[in-house]
């Protein structure tokens, strides 16, 4: 069957069986090999992607459910432009270690990050369950408060000068 | 295998970039110098190179260990910058090749030679780092990247290096070499006012004899080490361009998906392949030994048409084992308590136990090859490129002269991917010969990696201790089964009467080396009943020990920094709890302090752990500090919840469903400490997990009474007191 996905803004047609796992799609027909397989069964987040802005475990989407669809990898995550507050924070922290697990780490993070109202502690802890088995995870939760604590300026800095620049914040939350 | 390299890619092996090439302390020991280096080798001033500088002032270094996540090839440059004095902005590293002159031992023995303390002896027994092994052995494992290559091979190229660039510039300016000073790449001689960067003079300092007991900076005059440097693999980590061994492409490739014997030991019996063959994307289905994998143009459709195949398998007669048969029989073996001298006031005494553990690296096994034509093209990753190639050229009956191997970024360790663990690599050959010539990629499900690990090992080991009236202890006896040695059973207390003895109940799953080998099984043994014993005197866990370690000054720094470090013996709220636990291995101490609460219902919440490390002194203190956090989170997972057990002879777990991990929400916080002792350096990446399971488990017992004694944690309700 032909599906039709646009990955990091890119409008790919495919023809292929419906129930390939868009994880195998990206890695294997399209070359994007950021996004890393794991566990096959929802279990461990090494697969997030975003699909119309909302993290999504790839392992387990069908390419059926992504025809007519947007996809975000983390090559796409900062596009050309600068990189996402989510992976400068990762750089800043130094979380990674043998960073296998660091893309959907990533993309999951950023994916719960884009949501207004932010979330508390506590949406984290409950929603961000990726596994890492080099255990970086004391480092993600000082990267992700660094990130909100930046957010949390930058909204108080745009609401007195509301002018952003154009293809800065804009492009971003597109990029989501 | 481009790789760390921040601003340029360097193509392994083949360092270029028209500049002149320092070579550091030359390979006499190296049985195929001339081959390595090539034709060209002289017209390009190439020596056997660890470190080049080129003209534009560019270091590379090359480092014989892989990148697994401990960021050992940043810290190893550091070593080496540091002893050269050059400007870190202009270091640059490269993973050395897969070639027998890049052998780990080959940096040690022809830059380091007796530069090796007798100190080191006892960790080169325990340690993969056996003098006798070294040939042939280019291995990332047993904390040996650091304290190994690194003190005793990059230091001493790094110095090596300076000292001729010094020596080059010198005689240039017809100056003394030793009235110039080098800070930050330059070169500079006060007197007579003249400087150059080491590019330069790099050409000249090539053509000079490597000298080779160069001198060593004094370690208080460091400048580079003990600071933190921003790891070089990190930037590619985030975006998405980090290559692992699953990452690896090109044209043609084809993906296999394999079924492996589920009983260790058994063989394929029979397969049909007509199910498989006529779905789409199918080339062949492959019989193996003990396997059988289907091949196709996309790994989905690999495993899709494997799923339609009903392989049989034999079970090599271990079909009736199961976790609980293999300890009954650790029981038999064990036998009655362990004696106790007489006299004792009172005595005390445990079992405990420990489960099989998969490593679980994040990143499953993979393997491309192509075989043609007699020859072999490996892409993988692996803590031992060198080995592995060996062990794939065995596979296929080759001369492993006829086999290349390219290494990759491992996506997690953890001692599964060591010499002897080759299985991966072994098989994907083996089907990639059967594709001949089309490249193969072989993919292992988290199904495969889970119930095909070479285990950390199922232990048992029983106790007794005898205490005088006073509550000191007079001696501490066990046995133990299912494996040990004498750094992982040895205690540093002063207990006058203390051995350990091992028993032996062999059963048929496969054993492997688990982030810091023995000493976990055997850190929360000790750990546990030296806690027990405190408690039976009446005793404070902490003030216990600490009267043991009188005799042990290291270990009784570490100790009260640990407890200092956690408020040890501040109140604390009903149904919350602190334990300590100290162990040693690789060289490094480590005490931990956990904290946690239990609440009325059992649940368990692990609130902070702290940890204080002696590991001599440290090299980069950011990835320090990181390689202690990730150990213990490693450990707190598996101490809290993971398990292997076996049935009929199987795996019963396959994924993380059935084999969990803990998450972002369980992990608790974690602060860590480093003691300066200045003893020979220790390991980082394993040393830090030992104590973390009885410090846990010791914790539980402050908190609510219960007294855990076999792992995981879950298996024991807590029911607070
Ligand atoms: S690979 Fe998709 S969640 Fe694990
Ligand atoms: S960094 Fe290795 S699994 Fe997360």
């Amino acid at each position: 069957m032909a599906i039709t996905l646009t990955v990091n803004g890119t409008t790919h047609t495919l023809e292929i069986e419906p129930d390939m796992p868009v994880l195998w799609l990206l890695r294997e027909q399209l070359n994007l090999t950021g996004t890393k397989y794991g566990c096959g069964i929802a279990a461990c987040g090494a697969c997030t992607v975003h699909l119309d802005g909302r993290a999504v475990r790839s392992c387990v989407l069908p390419a059926s459910a992504a025809d007519g669809k947007a996809v975000t990898t983390i090559e796409g995550l900062a596009a050309n432009g600068p990189l996402h507050p989510v992976q400068q924070a990762w750089i800043a922290q130094q979380v990674p270690q043998c960073g296998y697990c660091q893309s959907g780490m990533i993309m999951a993070v950023a994916g719960l990050l884009a949501q207004t109202p932010p979330p508390t502690e506590s949406d984290i802890d409950a929603r961000l369950t990726n596994v890492c088995r080099c255990g970086t995870f004391t480092r993600i939760r000082t990267a992700i408060q660094a990130t909100l604590r930046t957010a949390a300026t930058a909204a108080t800095t745009e609401a007195s000068a509301p002018s952003v620049p154009p293809g800065t914040a804009a492009t971003t939350e597109a990029a989501r | 295998m481009n790789k760390w390299t921040r601003r340029a890619f360097i193509g392994a092996g083949s360092i270029t970039g028209g500049g002149f090439l320092l070579g550091v302390a030359g390979f006499t020991f190296a049985p195929s110098r001339h081959s390595l280096v090539g034709d060209d080798a002289a017209a390009r001033g190439q020596l056997t190179t660890w470190i080049t500088v080129t003209p534009d002032d560019a270091v590379t270094i090359l480092i014989p260990h892989c990148e697994m996540g401990q960021g050992v090839p940043t810290a190893l440059a550091m070593m080496a910058a540091e002893e050269m004095d050059a400007d870190w902005a202009n270091v640059r590293v490269q993973e050395a090749p897969a070639l027998d002159a890049y052998a780990n031992g080959y940096i040690v023995r022809a830059a380091g030679g007796d530069f090796i303390p007798a100190s080191m002896a006892r960790g080169l027994d325990y340690a993969s780092f056996k003098a006798a092994e070294w040939f042939g052995f280019q291995v990332t494992g047993g904390s040996t990247a650091v304290r190994g290559t690194g003190e005793f091979g990059m230091r001493v190229a790094g110095a090596a290096a300076r000292q001729m660039l010094v020596e080059a510039a010198a005689r240039d300016w017809a100056v003394v070499p030793g009235e110039c000073t080098v800070a930050k790449s330059r070169i500079t001689h006060a007197a007579s006012g003249r400087s150059t960067t080491f590019g330069p003079i790099a050409r000249k300092a090539a053509a000079l004899s490597v000298p080779s007991r160069p001198t060593l900076k004094d370690p208080n005059s460091y400048v580079l080490r003990r600071t933190s440097v921003p790891r070089l693999d990190i930037p590619a980590k985030v975006n998405g361009t980090a290559k692992y061994a699953i990452d690896v492409r090109m044209p043609g490739l084809l993906y296999a998906a394999l079924a492996m014997a589920p009983v260790n030991g058994g063989q394929l019996v029979s397969v049909a392949p007509a199910p498989a063959e006529g779905m789409a994307g199918v080339k062949k289905v492959v019989r193996l030994p003990n396997g059988v994998a289907v091949v196709a143009d996309s790994f989905w459709r690999a495993r899709k048409a494997l799923a339609a195949l009903t392989p049989q398998f034999s079970d090599a007669g271990h079909g009736g084992v199961s976790t609980a048969s293999i300890f009954a029989a650790y029981d038999t073996a064990l036998g009655a308590a362990p004696s106790l001298p007489s006299g004792a006031a009172k005595t005390v005494t445990a079992d405990y136990k420990a489960p099989f553990l998969a490593h679980a690296t994040m990143e499953p096994m993979v393997c491309t090859a192509k075989v043609e034509n007699g020859r072999a093209e490996i892409w993988t990753g692996v803590q031992d490129p060198l080995n592995a190639r060996s062990a794939a050229a065995k596979a296929l009956g080759i001369d492993v002269e006829q086999v290349t191997l390219t290494n990759h970024l491992l996506g997690g360790g953890f001692g599964r991917r060591l010499p002897f663990t080759f299985d991966y690599v072994e098989l994907g050959v083996l089907v990639a010969q059967a594709m001949s010539p089309a490249p193969v990629q072989t993919i292992w499900t988290r199904e495969n990696d889970i119930q095909h690990d070479y285990y950390r090992g199922a232990a048992m080991s029983r106790h007794a201790g005898a205490l005088d009236a006073d509550g000191r202890p007079l001696a501490a006896h066990s046995v133990y089964t299912g494996g040990g040695n004498g750094e992982a059973v040895s205690m540093p207390y002063d207990i006058e009467d203390m051995d350990a003895d091992e028993k032996k109940a062999p059963h048929h799953v496969r054993n492997g080396q688990w982030r810091s080998v023995l000493n976990s099984q055997h850190g929360f043994f000790k750990e546990s009943f030296v806690d027990e014993m405190a408690h039976a005197a009446g005793a404070d866990p902490f003030t216990f020990r600490r009267a043991l370690l009188g005799k042990a000054p290291r270990f009784k720094a570490a100790l009260e920094k640990a407890a200092d470090m956690a408020g040890w013996g501040g109140p604390l709220p009903k149904g919350e709890g602190r334990g300590i636990a100290i162990c040693e291995s690789f060289g490094t101490i480590c005490a931990e302090v956990a904290h946690v609460a239990v609440a009325a219902d059992g649940a368990l919440q692990v609130k902070h752990v702290y940890a204080a490390v002696d590991c001599g002194d440290i090299v980069n203190l950011d990835t320090a500090k990181s390689q202690v956090e990730g150990g213990i989170v490693f450990a707190l997972s598996a101490a809290l919840l993971s398990e292997i057990t076996i049935e009929q002879g199987k795996v019963v777990q396959s994924n993380f469903r059935d084999y969990p991990m803990i998450h972002l929400a369980d992990t608790p916080l974690v602060s860590v400490e480093f003691l300066r002792s200045d003893a020979p350096l220790g390991g980082l990446g394993e040393p830090c997990v030992p104590p973390l399971a009885p410090a846990l488990t010791n914790a539980i017992y402050a908190a609510c009474g219960v007294r855990v004694r076999e792992l995981p944690v879950k298996k024991t309700p807590l029911v607070r007191a």
